[in-house]
């Protein structure tokens, strides 16, 4: 017990001392994360400031919430917020439920061999970049040469540009992003795939139930507590989208559809260098990002513990 | 399951149809890469021509001769393995005497900094502030900011802590009997322990430098410093969009397509040697950082 402020830090000084080395062994992390993540977050500031470069963050002028203002009257970047909304909204539901699809499938293949063989190949494009998959995605739907045009004229229809026609971009956004991501996101499934007691199947066995069966009433409400928590993990990151694939992947034409809010943030500061607006649409987003991801943590614990019972 | 031989008509045409499913989603991953590679290995006039669905036609290692005669895909190359290795190396370096001392029960303030690495899995001043900060730091354009830069992360530190707090007390109570340190401690005792924590963590940092793109393309201004990733970014995206380019490149013998299958192709040789390993540890690790915290 600590009885005044003279024993504790002499308490303080006494763990320093002991513990000096670990301390030393501490150090190149502590100044890590200070120097690159915790120090740009002082930076923040400029999103409250007409920044200029030359006069640095104290030396430019404090303007309040003005950038917000101008943000939220900016048709560019309102249409950039509600294409992150739409674009992860349609992952939510096109591609959040391929890899349980994959998982349940896999867990049916009764040789384990070709099992492992297909597993082998579904995870291999998680390791691809996304540079190559957009190269790949470029030349598979060429209008002259790419393998999708050559089999739609074969059909007899006329060859579609698919990267150019705004109506195309998230299907082939998130038909990629499926391709890539779907086998090596069903690895959490089936771990918990491999978690279910066989005794289950087992007495459903006795029973006569068939392999259907055993999939619907046994494996998927096992897992559910997964998928449930995967799914708030979604959610929370609703206003994250893949903007390094996006920008590989749209080009004016396509922005009405494809523009999303980070990629708003790279053009209009990286590359136009309004720092200021652009690190307001950040904040923005980083902030809803927060709160979204806060409280899907906090249903997620809810939901993990009463999911025992 | 195994031992179920007896299966009635219905659950064998269950087993086929799921079967046949699974396979066709594994030919439809497998694809792309086939195509990919049979392009790049077939003459340019069979792929304008539209002749290239599955097999190479008129077989030629022309673009591959292109690629390989062009100086700054080898200087792209080169730099990608020293931004791979130096950044790994320095990744490691940092991460786990930091993540060891993090372990240890202990250590006075362990709480703090843990929630202090954990908070920037949550949130990140984002894009802008973390330009100007290595901006400020005078670390753009600048091979060794693009290593320090990105040397460390919150998922793989907890990873690492997670992996050394479950190393059973008897190997260190015993190794202090002996007066040893704590750097000899960590050396001895717990990262021969740890090895398939730290190879995973290895090999998560050697997949995202080989691949990674976006900040050294945001970062680097000079040609001889790009990594191959900005290199096949600037050739396969940049120049898709420039027809002038394209066609300097429409020969007989290869043509745009061609030459960026078989970029796409070398690039891909690396990734493909270490996928054994990085699948098998990616697995582990997944799950060792998923399930813990």
């Amino acid at each position: 017990m600590k009885h005044n402020l003279r024993e504790s830090l002499h308490d303080f000084w006494e763990d320093l001392r002991r513990d000096w080395q670990l301390y030393l062994l501490l150090a190149p992390t502590v100044i890590w994360f200070a120097l690159f993540l915790y120090k740009p977050m002082y930076g923040l500031l400029i999103a409250f400031k007409d920044f200029s470069i030359f006069r640095g963050i104290e030396g430019s002028a404090w303007v309040g919430f003005a950038n917000f203002a101008e943000l939220f009257q900016n048709d560019m970047f309102v249409r950039a917020f509600w294409n992150t909304i739409t674009i992860s909204g349609l992952g939510l539901i096109f591609a959040f439920p391929v890899p349980i699809i994959l998982a349940l499938m896999f867990n049916e293949v009764q040789s384990a061999a070709a099992r492992r063989w297909a597993q082998t190949v579904v995870y291999l494009p998680h390791f691809i970049s996304v540079v190559i998959v957009a190269g790949i995605v470029i030349n598979f739907l060429s209008p002259s040469t790419g393998v999708v045009n050559l089999l739609l004229k074969g059909l007899g229809f006329e060859p579609v540009y698919f990267l150019t026609q705004p109506e195309w971009f998230r299907p082939v956004f998130i038909g990629s992003s499926i391709w890539k991501e779907a086998g090596f996101e069903s690895i959490v499934y089936l771990a918990a795939i491999a978690g279910v007691s066989p005794t289950l199947y087992e007495s459903a066995r006795v029973d006569g139930a068939s392999r259907w069966q055993m999939m619907w009433r046994i494996t998927l409400p096992c897992i559910l507590p997964t998928i449930i928590i995967m799914l708030i993990i979604r959610i929370g990151n609703l206003v994250e989208v893949g903007f390094e694939y996006i920008i590989l992947l749209y080009r004016p034409s396509t922005y009405e559809t494809a523009d999303v809010v980070s990629t708003f943030i790279y053009r209009t500061g990286l590359q136009g260098t309004q720092y200021d607006l652009a690190t307001a649409a950040g904040l923005f987003n980083a902030v809803i990002a927060f709160v979204l991801v806060y409280s899907a943590n906090r249903i997620s614990r809810k939901v993990s513990s009463t999911s025992l019972w | 399951m195994a031992s179920f031989n007896l299966y009635s008509r219905g659950d064998r045409i269950f087993g086929w149809t799921n079967a046949v499913l699974l396979g066709l989603f594994v030919l439809s991953t497998l694809y792309p890469f086939i195509y990919v590679l049979a392009v790049s290995v077939s003459s340019g006039a069979a792929v304008t021509a539209g002749r290239v669905t599955l097999w190479p036609v008129d077989i030629t290692l022309a673009a591959y001769d292109r690629v390989l005669s062009d100086r700054m895909f080898w200087i792209a190359y080169g730099n990608t393995f020293i931004y791979t290795f130096g950044g790994t190396l320095m990744s490691l370096a940092i991460m786990i005497p930091g993540a060891y001392a993090l372990s240890r029960k202990r250590l006075r303030g362990r709480t703090f900094f843990n929630l202090a690495i954990a908070f920037t899995l949550w949130f990140h001043a984002g894009m802008i502030p973390f330009f100007l900060n290595m901006r400020d730091l005078g670390l753009l354009d600048s091979r060794f900011g693009i290593i320090i830069g990105f040397a460390a992360n919150a998922f793989n530190v907890i990873l690492l802590r997670n992996f050394f707090e479950a190393v059973p007390k008897s190997f260190e109570e015993a190794a202090k009997m002996d007066g040893a340190s704590e750097l000899q401690l960590l050396w001895k005792v717990f990262i021969p322990l740890s090895k398939p924590a730290i190879v995973t963590v290895a090999l998560f940092c050697i997949v995202s430098r080989w691949n990674g793109y976006f900040w050294a393309m945001v970062l680097l201004r000079g040609e001889e410093k790009i990594p191959l990733q900005v290199y096949l970014k600037r050739v396969i995206v940049d120049l898709n969009s420039n027809d002038e380019f394209a066609s300097s490149l429409l020969t007989a013998r290869y043509s745009f397509e061609t030459v960026t299958s078989a970029i796409m192709i070398a690039s891909i040789i690396p990734v493909l040697i270490i996928y054994p390993y990085a699948q098998k540890y990616f697995t582990k690790g997944i799950l060792l950082g998923g399930v813990k915290e």
